[in-house]
C-alpha cells in the first residue's frame, strides 16, 4: 500500500465526513493564514491608540525604575561568598552538623528537604499535580471537547506519522532509552547518598519516557502505560507520602516513638523514610513531565 | 582563574538572553533557550550545588525544549515542514 | 575606577541576575507574541533562582555532601538556599507547561498568537 493510495484514502474519508475544503488546503496553515476573518489590528479610536502608546512608554519606564533600584541594591549587600553572610546562621549550622544523625543522610539538601522541610516539598508536589490536573482540562480530548475536524486532521497527522517511521531515532533509542531510565532509577534511589533525589531522578525518567514515546509512537506507550495506570501512580505516590509523612509529624509532635530505623549512614536502605518519599516524589514527577507531553502533542496519555 | 571563567559565563548568558528575544524565527527562540538553559547548569556546578545542575539539565533542556517544540508545531509556527 | 571594577566583579552573580530580571521583566511587558512572553517569564524565574543560590555559595568550601565524615559546618556551603532553589526550578517547568498549553488553546480558538489581535478578537467578541 503506497504513500499515495493511503493518502488519499484518507481525504476520501474526509469528504465522506462532509469537510467543505479539501485536507491539502487546509495543511497550508501558517502564523500569516488566518482561518476566519479578522479585523484589522490598527484600532480606529485615537484614545485606545494613545492608550498603548503610554502603555509602551509607562512599561519602560518601570522597567528601568525596578532594575535601577535593584542594581543599586546590590552595592549595599553583604559581600559574595563571605563567611558570615547572615544567610548562613545557626539554622544552616544545625542542619549540616546534626543532620546526619537526626536524618541519617549523607546528602544534606536531600536530608534538609526531605525530613526537616518535608512540607515544602509536599506542597511542592502538589503543584506539580495541580499543573497536570489543568492541563488535562484544558487540552483533554473527551466527548465534551472533540471538534470533527480536527479529530480527522489527527487522524491524517497518525498516518503521516505512521508512514514515516524514522530508522535512526529508532537505534539510537533501543539503546539510549534503557540507559536513561536506568540512570533515572539510579539517581532516585540514591538521593540521601549522593547528588540527585526525587525531582532530579524523576525527571530524567521523564525524558526516557518522552524519547521512548517519540521513537516508537503511542500505542507502544499504552501498551505498559496508560491512562488508568498513570491516575493510579500519581494519585497512589501522592497518598503515600501524605500519609507517611503524616505519621512521622504526629509521633514527633506528641513526643512518641516512631519506630522507623535510621539504619547506617551509607547504605541504600538507610536514613529512614526519606528512600520512599525519594521514590514517591519521583514517580509523581516522571508522570507529570510524560503527560505534560502527551497532552500537548496529542491530547491524550 | 575561575573568577574569568565565571564572569565568561555570565557575559554569554546575558547575550542568550538578549539574542533568545530578538529572534524572528520562533525555532531559534527556543534553541537558543536551551542554550540558556545549559549555560545555567555549569553556572550551578560552579556555584557547588550539584543537585541544581541535575534538575536543571533534565528540566530546562530536555523537558521545556521539548514542550517548547511540540508546542510550536501544534501552532504552525515551523518552516519546512508540512504546516508551511 | 579601579576599585568601582573591583566591586563589580567581585559582586558578579547579583549584577547578571539583577541584569536578566531587567531583561526578562521588559520583553515580557513589550513582547506581542505569546511564546516570547513565555520565554521572557522563564528568564525571569532563572534570574531569580541565580541570586538566591549566589547567596548560599561561601568562598573555598565544597559541596554539601558529607566526606570522610566531616560534621563540621565550615567546610560545607550553606544548604537551604540549595534546597529552595530545587523546589523553585520544578515550579517554573509546571508554570511553563501550563502556559504552552493556554497558548495552544488560544490558538485554536483565534488563529493567532500576537497578544494585541487576542485582544482586540476579544473585546469584539464580548460585544
Amino acid at each position: 500500500m503506497s504513500k499515495k493510495s493511503r493518502l488519499f484514502r484518507s481525504h476520501f474519508r474526509a469528504w465522506l465526513a462532509g469537510e467543505e475544503m479539501p485536507l491539502r488546503e487546509r495543511h497550508v496553515r501558517t502564523l500569516h493564514k488566518k482561518p476566519h476573518e479578522r479585523p484589522e489590528p490598527v484600532p480606529e479610536d485615537v484614545r485606545i491608540n494613545r492608550f498603548i502608546h503610554l502603555y509602551h512608554v509607562s512599561a519602560v519606564l518601570v522597567a528601568v525604575c525596578i532594575v535601577a533600584v535593584l542594581l543599586y541594591t546590590v552595592f549595599h549587600l553583604p559581600l559574595f561568598g563571605s563567611a558570615n553572610n547572615p544567610a548562613s546562621n545557626e539554622v544552616a549550622q544545625r542542619y549540616i552538623e546534626q543532620g546526619l544523625e537526626e536524618t541519617g543522610a549523607v546528602n544534606i539538601v536531600s536530608g534538609m528537604i526531605l525530613d526537616y522541610r518535608a512540607f515544602d516539598t509536599f506542597g511542592e508536589s502538589n503543584v506539580l499535580f495541580l499543573a497536570i490536573a489543568s492541563v488535562l482540562m484544558l487540552l483533554l480530548r473527551d466527548r465534551n471537547n472533540i471538534v470533527l475536524e480536527e479529530d480527522v486532521h489527527e487522524a491524517h497527522e497518525r498516518v503521516i506519522e505512521k508512514a514515516n517511521e524514522d530508522v535512526i531515532l529508532k537505534r539510537v533509542a533501543n539503546i539510549v532509552v534503557p540507559c536513561i531510565l536506568l540512570f533515572g532509577v539510579y539517581v532516585v534511589l540514591n538521593g540521601h547518598l549522593s547528588p540527585g533525589g526525587g525531582f532530579s531522578g524523576g525527571s530524567i525518567m521523564g525524558g526516557g519516557l518522552i524519547l521512548f514515546a517519540v521513537s516508537y509512537g503511542p500505542e507502544r506507550v499504552k501498551t505498559f502505560f496508560g491512562w488508568k495506570t498513570f491516575r493510579a501512580i500519581v494519585v497512589g505516590a501522592l497518598l503515600c507520602y501524605a500519609l507517611s509523612k503524616a505519621y512521622a509529624f504526629f509521633t514527633g509532635a506528641n513526643g512518641l516513638e516512631n519506630h522507623i530505623p535510621l539504619g547506617t549512614p551509607g547504605a541504600i536502605l538507610s536514613a529512614g523514610l526519606i528512600l520512599l518519599l525519594d521514590i514517591c516524589v519521583g514517580l509523581v514527577v516522571a508522570c507529570t513531565m510524560y503527560g505534560f507531553y502527551a497532552l500537548i502533542n496529542r491530547g491524550e496519555i | 582563574m575561575s573568577v574569568v571563567f565565571e564572569c565568561l559565563l555570565l557575559f554569554s548568558l546575558i547575550l542568550c538572553a538578549i539574542f533568545a528575544l530578538t529572534q524572528k524565527r520562533l525555532l531559534m527562540v527556543a534553541i537558543i533557550y536551551m542554550a540558556y538553559s545549559l549555560i545555567m547548569t555549569i553556572i550551578w556546578a560552579m556555584l557547588q550545588s550539584p543537585d541544581l545542575a541535575i534538575t536543571e539539565a533534565a528540566v530546562g533542556a530536555g523537558v521545556t525544549g521539548i514542550l517548547l517544540f511540540v508546542t510550536l508545531k501544534k501552532i504552525h509556527a515551523l518552516k519546512g515542514t508540512k504546516d508551511e | 575606577m579601579k576599585e568601582f571594577f573591583t566591586t563589580v566583579i567581585s559582586y558578579r552573580f547579583e549584577i547578571a541576575a539583577m541584569v536578566l530580571f531587567g531583561i526578562g521583566f521588559i520583553n515580557l511587558l513589550l513582547q506581542r507574541n505569546l511564546i516570547r512572553k513565555i520565554i521572557a517569564f522563564n528568564v525571569m524565574d532563572s534570574s531569580v533562582f541565580l541570586f538566591l543560590a549566589a547567596q548560599g555559595y561561601i568562598q573555598g568550601r565544597i559541596a554539601p555532601m558529607i566526606v570522610n565524615g566531616d560534621l563540621s559546618a565550615a567546610t560545607y556551603i550553606n544548604p537551604i538556599p540549595s534546597g529552595l532553589v530545587l523546589t523553585g526550578i520544578v515550579v517554573s517547568v509546571s508554570v511553563s507547561a501550563f502556559f504552552l498549553a493556554l497558548v495552544q488553546r488560544l490558538y485554536k480558538k483565534y488563529g493567532t498568537i500576537d497578544f494585541d489581535e487576542i485582544m482586540t478578537l476579544a473585546k469584539k467578541e464580548a460585544e
